[in-house]
């Protein structure tokens, strides 16, 4: 059991031998490029996609703001920062924190350190490529796959180097116990391909007849959520929780109830996202079903990390690491609880087609994901760099404005959705009053995505100041607070 | 290594096969091969083919990201006032889509769904003008402005040309200009008119109607 300090790099504790240190190191350095790469290009993609959602959610209250340009429709923006979040920053940070995870949890370096940096660069063109192609106006204007048949490729191949670099990690690794992380992780590489190579192909490639397709795009879509950002960020958190707090897990047996029931369950959700469609019952009943099942593994892997972190609040106080995380497994527990419920027909009938849906989004793929990312970041970089955190303040202008600006963001857009489905489903109420009704909700909805923006410059700037700043070298954790030792969580910062 | 991780790696692919049967593999053989029908009446296949301008336009409808805000389905009356609202005679049935060759059924309604606009409004002013500036026709509108999809030019030595957009005093141009449409305005307008999804008699059109009573 490594029982490693919170947000420090690699320091010894008592049951650390001297070659577990030196394979910890070993291990790190052969990450640096690689996982650096992701993650530090995963920032920019978050601040250009934020920049991006800023545009979008300005456009949908004042329709003439950067009217003028084909590139700059609402209609072109509003994918463009979709897919600039969900590909350029989620999947390429979930692909960087996956494999240091992996190696760690393998305890096995990573081999070809080179191609697999040089798969991260590819991957970072494929966004680039699939952006532009989507503001030029090639966009599929399929939800979730609006990148240009010529953006695949780059993706394709770029994922192709991960996934073989993480079955070298198992099949490389340490003997002795298969660790939860390293089942959601490697899951995780090898159903996001399988659901993009299929989406793809029957959508982008050679579509199979139209009234199909939605069915396949709902699959991919809430999928891509479900069975990508998901299992990476409930294996990070099911690895940073115990490893920052020093105690094991609350329950090994919940986590594999947990796992194979989101396995199980979470693969059929998505024909909720067509109730009311037109397409027969049982295949909407079927991911109503399932999204109602969900219950069951939000449950088991709530109990397990909430009941580990008992006795622990504490250090919330402390570690930035574990406030990150600590925030995005309480959304994960909100987000799938309402989903599920939002999934059930009578309460679909006033939610779809409104903002509440935009709303639930952003909890589950900001919330939570988002926010236990952004933890994960705080843990890795230090021992990647062997340097610590520039800044305390920085963190915390990061996570200030962005733990009120998404809970803002979630509660006006939540309530303006109700508004606007309620009088949606009042047929004698004129469109266009519903429009004016939402005005203000969408108003604050930039105010609250402004927040948000500020936090991720100053995780950004941090960042930055951190790779050219070398004189943090050795230097204490950098922590909200000092902490005293007579708080009773020695263990902690041992 | 690999040995243990082998079950669990079945149990990743077991998993994963078993929901892309029911939601990949089914929905593509039954919902992925309809032949148009012949209309009872006027005997004509139904839903009919997109035309070359049309298709163009659907494409254009496509770029622009149209679906971002407007829906292409009607929902039965049970759960939604799509009826009410005048946005269909019945509910659409998969069949009504198996011409668009790409489903743009949208999932939000910050405008009103347009799975019959050709129906509801069949008039070329209109969407010409609604496209150039939403205000100009439905006031308070939050729908962006296509003003880059017309063309402001000089009137020519014979006078105003023929296709000339007729703005409102308000929203006119300096003396001396005119609007006019490009080709790609005229084309998603041919598509937007085009659009009667559930307005056909498809073999499913009775029962449609049906589910589409109010309750």
């Amino acid at each position: 059991m490594t029982n490693a300090p919170s947000d420090s790099a690699s320091r010894p504790t008592k049951s650390d031998t001297e070659e577990s240190l030196r394979r910890r190191l070993e291990i790190d350095r052969a990450a640096r490029w690689p996982v650096g790469i992701f993650i530090g290009s995963s920032l920019v993609w978050l601040v250009l996609g934020s920049l991006i959602a800023i545009a979008a959610s300005i456009k949908l209250h004042d329709p003439e703001f950067l009217a003028d340009h084909p590139w700059l429709t609402f209609g072109r923006v509003r994918p463009a920062h979709l897919n600039a979040v969900a590909y350029g920053w989620l999947s390429t940070c979930g692909i960087g924190i996956g494999l240091w995870i992996l190696s760690r949890l393998c305890r096995v370096p990573i081999e070809d350190h080179r191609s697999l940096a040089l798969a991260a660069v590819l991957w970072n063109m494929g966004n680039a490529v699939g952006i532009w192609g989507i503001l030029r106006g090639d966009s599929t204007a399929i939800e979730w796959l609006e990148y240009p048949v010529y953006a695949a490729p780059f993706l394709l191949v770029s994922f192709a180097f991960v996934l073989f670099t993480a079955i070298n990690l198992i099949r490389k690794r340490a003997p002795g116990h298969i660790y939860i992380s390293q089942w959601y992780i490697m899951a995780a590489f090898f159903w996001f391909p399988a659901l993009y190579f299929t989406a793809h192909g029957l959508l982008v490639l050679a579509p199979v007849q139209a009234p199909a397709q939605p069915p396949i795009n709902w699959w991919y879509a809430h999928n891509a959520l479900g069975l990508w950002f998901t299992p990476i960020g409930l294996g990070a958190a099911y690895y940073l929780i115990p490893k920052i707090i020093g105690k094991p897990i609350h329950s090994y047996y919940l986590s594999i109830i947990g796992f194979w029931t989101l396995a199980f369950f979470y693969a059929w959700n998505g024909m909720h996202h067509l109730i009311g469609g037109p397409y027969p019952a049982w295949l909407i009943t079927a991911s109503v079903v399932a999204s109602v099942m969900m219950f069951i593994p939000v449950i088991t892997v709530a109990i397990n990390h909430h009941f580990t972190m008992v006795g622990h609040f504490r250090d919330l106080l402390y570690s930035p690491t574990l406030r990150f995380v600590v925030f995005g497994a309480m959304a994960y527990t909100v987000v799938s609880l309402q989903g599920s419920l939002t999934a059930i027909r009578e309460i679909n009938h006033v939610t779809h087609f409104t903002h509440y849906t935009v709303a639930h989004a952003h909890l589950g793929a900001y919330a939570f994901a988002s926010m236990v990312f952004f933890g994960a970041i705080y843990y890795i970089m230090p021992r990647l760099l062997e340097r610590e955190w520039p800044s305390r303040w920085l963190i915390r202008l990061h996570f200030w404005p962005s733990a009120i600006g998404i809970a803002l963001y979630f509660v006006v857009l939540s309530w303006g959705g109700i508004l606007q489905g309620l009088e949606l489903n009042r047929g004698t109420t004129p469109f266009l009053d519903i429009v004016a009704r939402t005005i203000p909700y969408l108003e604050w909805r930039s105010v609250a995505g402004t927040l948000m923006t500020i936090g991720h410059l100053a995780l950004l700037a941090s960042f930055i100041w951190m790779l050219v700043d070398r004189r943090q070298s050795g230097a204490q954790p950098t922590l909200f607070a000092e902490r005293k030792p007579s708080t009773g969580a020695a263990s902690v910062s041992s | 290594m690999i040995d243990r991780f082998r079950y669990i790696f079945i149990g990743f692919m077991v998993t994963f096969l078993w929901a892309w049967c029911g939601l990949v593999l089914l929905p593509v053989w039954g919902l992925g091969n309809f032949q148009q029908a012949s209309d009872p009446d006027t005997g004509e296949l139904v839903p009919p083919e997109l035309t070359a301008l049309e298709q163009r336009g659907r494409d254009l409808y496509v770029s622009y990201g149209c679906m971002y805000c407007h829906s292409q389905q009607v929902h039965p009356a049970r759960a939604r006032t799509d009826i009410e609202r005048g946005w269909g005679s019945r509910r659409t049935v998969a069949r009504d889509y198996m011409n668009q060759g790409i489903a743009q059924l949208g999932t939000m309604r910050t405008g009103p769904d347009l799975a019959n606009i050709g129906v509801r409004n069949p008039s070329d002013t209109w969407h010409l003008l609604h496209l150039y500036n939403p205000q100009i026709t439905s006031e308070g509108s939050t729908m962006p402005p296509f003003r880059f999809l017309f063309e402001k030019r000089p009137v020519g030595g014979e006078g105003p040309s023929p296709d000339v957009l007729n703005l409102p005093e308000e929203y006119a141009v300096e003396e001396g200009y005119e609007v006019v449409p490009s080709d790609d305005a005229l084309a998603i307008v041919a598509y937007l008119k085009s659009l009667k999804l559930s307005s056909y008699e498809v073999p499913e059109a009775e029962a449609a109607r049906i589910d589409s009573k109010m309750p």
